[in-house]
């Protein structure tokens, strides 16, 4: 077989090898060129990056609602937690400094707790001792957890102002530094 | 899918995971094709350990170099264990140059060193696909054919199946071809040829494709550009090694 193929390379006969491919490359490359709407996940709700972020909404701690679709518009970095889980304590700190330096900038916290495995005294008591300023929306059936599809306590979808998700991290504790830079650069494209 | 593996209270990613596998045996099935062509094996695995290395700093640099006013105020976020904070651009081109210059200083064949690197990175390649199918990235577009899955809001092509059947093909022929090398650098260009080859018609059936020029897939033109550059280098290491005194 390797000499079949030294011997397809070799001379005039590779020369045309060459421009067979170029030529039925490059035709295959038109005739597949993408139809509208192919290649971008824009248009349709899914929990990935490039896709629209699912719509959400859930009573908040607070006694209100808190909907997504209110915060289109500016950069949001939705957060799904629990009180009893140690990473999720671990960046909460860094979330909550992220609503107080960028909150003026466009930017919100979007904290969604997964109250169908928590309890909600809980929540309060989490939300007090970490002195949460960012609206905290109560996941009580699952719905949007499952919505979001989230395998892992905590989870962070990063949504543009177009409401697009544009970075998902699973796990934590989330560094800062990947906090303010994903921010800076949703930021910065709208500048 | 299973893009998170849960193991007690740790949330393993498995597409991380698969990758870190790929990178360690594609090392090992380098370094045993290195003792096959008579070099030494450990320099070629010294030689991937130091791009890998010189190319996540250069990455995270890379990046870091674009927030200056975010790293400056917390160096430490530069050890972060994350892949989000890289400039893979940045890290890939000092990987090459490290790489190089390692290659030179230990007079490393160039050819024969790209032989024995081929399989090991076809074996990362089936890896790469694996981690694509764990993780659902590199997803199809949507389609009406029998055999789409479910995948983000569709029924779609499984692009990461295509990938993984081609890639792992790819691989098998390269251990077949290992027997009846006719000259230094036919695994290494075969490798590319055919790699760049599956990736350009594969591609069509992508749904996250990148477009230049408005309509034309980017990952196919840069796919026939090293392909072509894969034959032409083929066709000259061939006309090399049947010339006289070669």
């Amino acid at each position: 077989m390797t000499h079949a193929l030294t011997h397809m390379l070799s001379g005039a006969r590779g020369r045309l090898l060459m421009a067979a491919v170029f030529v039925l490359s490059s035709a295959w490359i038109v005739a597949t060129r993408p139809a509208d709407g192919a290649v971008t996940g824009g248009a349709i709700p899914s929990p990935r990056a490039g896709f629209a972020a699912p719509e959400i909404e859930l009573e908040s701690l607070e006694g209100g609602r808190v909907r997504l679709a209110d915060l289109r518009g500016q950069v949001v970095v939705l957060n799904v937690w629990a009180s009893w889980c140690p990473p999720c304590r671990a960046e909460m700190p860094a979330l909550q400094a992220l609503q107080e330096q960028r909150g003026g900038d466009g930017v919100v916290v979007l904290g969604i707790n997964s109250t169908i495995q928590d309890s909600e005294q809980a929540v309060r008591d989490f939300a007090s001792e970490y002195a949460l300023t960012f609206p905290i929306g109560l996941d009580r059936d699952g719905q949007a957890t499952r919505l979001y599809q989230v395998r892992a306590l905590p989870s962070t979808f990063f949504i543009d102002r177009q409401g697009i998700i544009r970075r998902v991290v699973v796990g934590g504790p989330l560094d800062p530094s990947v906090l303010e830079t994903t921010v800076l650069e949703l930021l910065g494209e709208g500048d | 899918m299973l893009p998170v593996l849960q193991i007690g209270p740790a949330a393993v990613q498995l597409p991380g995971l698969l990758l870190l596998a790929g990178v360690w045996i594609g090392s090992l099935l380098a370094e045993r094709q290195a003792r096959r062509l008579g070099m030494a094996g450990d320099g070629v695995e010294r030689l991937i350990l130091v791009a890998l290395v010189s190319g996540v700093v250069a990455a995270r640099l890379g990046y870091a170099a674009s927030y200056p006013e975010v790293y400056l105020s917390r160096p430490v976020g530069l050890l972060a264990l994350t892949p989000f904070t890289l400039a893979p651009d940045v890290g890939v081109a000092a990987g090459l140059i490290a790489a190089w210059i390692y290659g030179q200083r230990k007079q490393l064949p160039l050819w024969p060193t790209l032989d024995a690197l081929a399989a090991g990175l076809a074996a990362f390649a089936v890896c790469l696909a694996l981690a694509h199918l764990a993780s659902g990235e590199a997803f199809g577009a949507p389609a009406d054919v029998p055999w789409t899955i479910e995948l983000w809001g569709a029924r779609r092509h499984p692009t990461q199946a295509y990938e993984l059947l081609a890639s792992a093909a790819i691989f098998l022929l390269l251990l077949r071809l290992e027997a009846g090398r006719p000259f230094p650098g036919f695994a290494f260009g075969v490798f590319l040829a055919l790699t760049a080859g599956a990736r350009l018609v594969i591609e069509a059936w992508r749904g996250d494709s990148v477009v230049w020029f408005e309509s034309l897939r980017a990952a196919q033109i840069v796919s026939l550009a090293v392909l072509l550059g894969a034959l032409a280098l083929l066709r000259r290491l061939a006309g090399a090694s049947t010339r006289p005194g070669s």
